[in-house]
């Protein structure tokens, strides 16, 4: 049977979501539960796949990657093959920290880094023109990020 | 870059995969000892690189099946609009990731929701009504990955 979680196990992912890193002691406490039951519960969760890990946030902006764009791409479907192997060669580019295929006019989305402009320019022209069955290609240069949440509604 | 060595790259790949994992088990793990580590970890922190925690869930185990990116293009530019548009769209609770940017569109979003009906409501009640919106491009996700970027 498909496990189903209850009120108790989506207040503590609220809790869990709003301070990821509050101690265990102090994430019971707020979901009104005793630590056992949080530990026990946490490891249904994550059994079950709906939690699937707490990871740190890198901030390659502060590591001195200064340039961040999101490119969208749209692929020439004429040939079958095209999307496992844009995929593949995507994946091995070191600059792509980020992923995503979609339904609609854009096929594939990723996200690249660069040191700043002129490493910028030789990624996008060395490793990104070149992969394989692009049709077009658009560019978003990240300026600021305004909101960044894992929240759900819960 | 900052002055980070191989270790500091081998901690963040673990704390990237982990960030519950002690300072003496991330030790372990890149070969170093406890109270090393411990220093790397907390340096990483003030400088900035590590920058806080995700909680990483399946939205489709709880109820949210389907995720779509949205383009957005303001119908009238100036600061006040800008200001007025950020207040307004990060307060949307569906709404998981706000960012201006240069180029074909000024904002991209990321966005959570039940159902497609779901994203109708939310499209039509709470995007479409935001103060300037002008263009709009959705695409629904089908899949994704997270790479390790310059990490791996």
């Amino acid at each position: 049977m498909k496990f189903m979680p209850d009120m108790t196990d989506r207040r503590i992912l609220r809790q869990l979501l709003a301070d990821p890193a509050a101690p265990m002691a102090v994430l019971a406490e707020r979901a009104g539960i005793t630590p056992a039951s949080l530990w026990r519960r946490l490891e249904r969760l994550r059994e079950a796949g709906v939690l699937k890990g707490v990871q740190a946030r890198i901030d390659w902006r502060a590591m001195g990657w200064e340039v961040e764009v999101s490119l969208r791409f749209t692929l020439d479907k004429t040939n079958p093959r095209a999307f496992d192997e844009f995929l593949a060669a995507l994946r091995e580019v070191p600059e792509v920290i980020e992923i995503q295929s979609f339904l609609g006019s854009v096929d594939w989305r990723a996200s690249v880094i660069a040191r700043d402009m002129a490493h910028w320019q030789q990624v996008y022209r060395d490793r990104i023109l070149t992969l394989p069955h692009i049709a077009e290609l658009e560019a978003l240069m990240l300026i600021a990020t305004i909101k960044d949440s894992a929240e759900l509604p819960l | 870059m900052t002055g980070l060595d191989a270790t500091d790259l081998a901690i963040l790949r673990v704390l990237a995969g982990d960030a519950t994992r002690s300072a003496a088990d991330a030790g372990r793990a890149v070969g170093i000892g406890q109270p090393a580590a411990w220093r790397r970890i907390k340096r990483l922190t003030d400088q900035g690189v590590i920058a806080g925690r995700r909680v990483v869930l399946d939205p489709a185990a709880l109820g949210f099946g389907v995720t779509v990116f949205l383009g957005i293009r303001l119908a009238a530019k100036g600061r006040t609009s800008l200001e007025e548009f950020e207040r307004a769209v990060t307060a949307i609770p569906e709404v998981q990731l706000v960012q201006h940017v240069l180029g074909q569109f000024d904002y991209r979003l990321r966005i959570t929701a039940r159902d497609i009906s779901d994203f109708e409501r939310i499209l039509r009640r709470r995007i479409m009504t935001l103060p300037g919106v002008g263009q709009v491009e959705a695409n629904v996700m089908l899949s994704e990955e997270r790479r390790p970027g310059p990490l791996g």
